[in-house]
């Protein structure tokens, strides 16, 4: 392996030529977010018979600096809904104070039914399309976990282009690559949902926020988790990964004390 | 006192700490700039008969390599009653950058019903052709990066199907299959709807042939041809998969079925 660490993780000049280092100039114009700068890496999510669990660890990166290590990205917005922030943190920041806004808004002297997930999905994927239409984009990709109009669990994603999809399980990020095929192999499809508990859906997140220590190198192991039900919201913020074993780091060439 | 602060954190983005990393100046000035658009994969396809219309597409939504979801519809009713548009006779089915689809889905919805309140009659097909066109063209310096076809019942109650491009050209046809198998199907379908280079046996040799006369096809004749056309695509695309769509336009009403298509 290169002895210089700036060239580690980058393609090798020798087989791809120079790399093409422009990526890392500094000052010149710079109008809008171009680029995510303290971020947030993946949320995971899986829904279950009567719910949803959700969970992102605490961490907010600075480039490769652990920056903040007690940044939580899951936000409660009433007893049936939790979002999941991965991205950039201010933008999460802006959305928070959004989301507070909203709330108040919808809560004022009235009486009527509160927002639901699908409804705050709809909202939420609303704004990044039109800040992405502005070309101003908020540099999120969000994951809105909790109950629909019939209290059925609902989980869907809004991403900074303004996409929005929906499926059983869901992970934003690293995640994407190295969670979801953990998550489907339990619940491949929305049929499997009904015979998922909520200890196995709940086990099974955990599972893939190990994973995801053990390999994302912008993660931590202290995490956020919530459980979303008929019953309101369970959020723990100062949760740590468990029963770890990093038994299988011995067989990886370069994972341990000896590099080649 | 410059030089004390060339270590300080990046007004660009977060950099290395490493003394050697920007080894020298960039040639030219680049900014890593936002790109509004992505691909989401998929392919629809849509056949017009003498009495109905039929619209297809795949359930399955890509990011690059990545499947985000399996069932992820590219059909959309236009028009009719409330959220679940109740009676209608429109369906638009958009393939390209979801979001965009989405967006265009909406709006194209909105002024449907807003028609109908306002002449207390639904739109003709070709009305919402030509007023989707105008939609598309209005967004022409930055284009809902969608390739769109519409189905349904023409005023004689025929067939309608029209397709267009990002930017609002469009035209009424037969047959039209889009998106990211568009090029595996469309030849596919030349074939097996327009006859293309099929001949009458023993009609002549060079430009004696006689082209084999273009017949309307029957309604399940060409539901199995949207079936094959899909199995065929997905064991060649990557993007195209999971489930199958279709929706059936005719003067009865809209009927509307998901097949399941391989997963891999």
């Amino acid at each position: 392996m290169n002895h210089l660490p700036q060239a580690w993780g980058r393609p090798r000049d020798d087989v791809y030529g120079a790399y093409d280092q422009s990526h890392f100039q500094m000052g010149g114009p710079n109008q809008h977010t171009q680029s995510p700068i303290v971020t947030g890496t993946s949320v995971v999510a899986a829904k279950f018979k009567d719910g949803i669990v959700i969970a992102a660890d605490n961490l907010a990166s600075y480039g490769s600096l652990a920056r903040f290590t007690d940044v939580k990205r899951l936000r409660k917005f009433n007893d049936q809904v939790v979002v999941g922030f991965g991205g950039d943190v201010s933008d999460m920041q802006y959305l928070d104070r959004l989301l507070n806004s909203l709330d108040i808004r919808e809560n004022y002297g009235s009486d009527g039914t509160p927002l639901n997930a699908k409804n705050l999905h709809t909202y939420l994927s609303k704004v990044m399309y039109k800040r992405r239409s502005d070309f101003n984009p908020l540099w999120n990709h969000l994951l809105i976990a909790g109950l629909d109009g019939e209290d059925k669990p609902f989980l869907a994603s809004a991403d900074l282009l303004g996409t929005t999809f929906s499926a059983p399980t869901l992970a934003t990020g690293f995640g994407a690559h190295l969670a979801q095929p953990i998550l489907r192999r339990s619940i491949p499809d929305e049929a499997a949902v009904p015979n998922v508990s909520r200890e196995e859906a709940v086990l099974l997140v955990k599972e893939a926020m190990k994973v995801l220590f053990y390999r994302d190198a912008r993660s931590m192991d202290k995490y956020s988790i919530a459980v979303v039900t008929k019953d309101g919201v369970e959020l723990k913020q100062d949760e740590k990964l468990e029963s770890q074993s990093w038994a299988f780091a011995e067989g990886i060439r370069g994972y341990g004390t000896q590099v080649n | 006192m410059a030089s004390v602060f060339s270590g300080a954190p990046p007004q660009s983005g977060p950099g290395y700490s490493f003394k050697q990393t920007p080894t020298e100046a960039p040639s030219g000035t680049r900014q890593h700039g936002f790109y509004p658009y992505t691909d989401n994969g998929g392919s629809t396809l849509g056949i017009s008969g003498a009495d109905f219309t039929i619209l297809a597409g795949d359930t399955r939504h890509t990011s690059g390599y990545n499947i985000n979801t399996r069932y992820a519809p590219k059909l959309f009713k236009i028009g009719g009653e409330g959220p679940d548009n109740k009676g209608a006779s429109i369906v638009l089915s958009v393939v390209g950058f979801a979001a965009d689809g989405e967006a265009l889905k909406e709006r194209l919805d909105t002024i449907v019903k807003m028609y109908k309140y306002q002449h207390g009659k639904p739109m003709s097909v070709a009305a919402c052709a030509q007023r989707l066109s105008h939609i598309l063209y209005g967004k022409r310096f930055f284009p809902y990066y969608v390739h769109a076809i519409l189905g349904g019942l023409d005023e004689e109650g025929r067939g309608a199907l029209y397709s267009y491009d990002p930017v609002g050209s469009y035209e009424r046809e037969q047959c039209r299959a889009a998106g990211a198998a568009a090029s595996l199907i469309m030849p596919f379908l030349d074939n097996q709807v327009n006859f293309k280079n099929q001949y009458v046996p023993d009609s002549g040799s060079g430009h004696e042939l006689q082209e084999k006369p273009r017949t309307p096809l029957d309604q399940n004749h060409v539901l199995e041809l949207v079936r094959d056309a899909f199995t065929s695509a997905v064991e060649r695309h990557i993007e195209v998969g999971d489930g199958l769509q279709v929706m059936i336009i005719k003067k009865e009403g809209i009927m509307e079925a998901f097949h399941p298509l391989k997963q891999d």
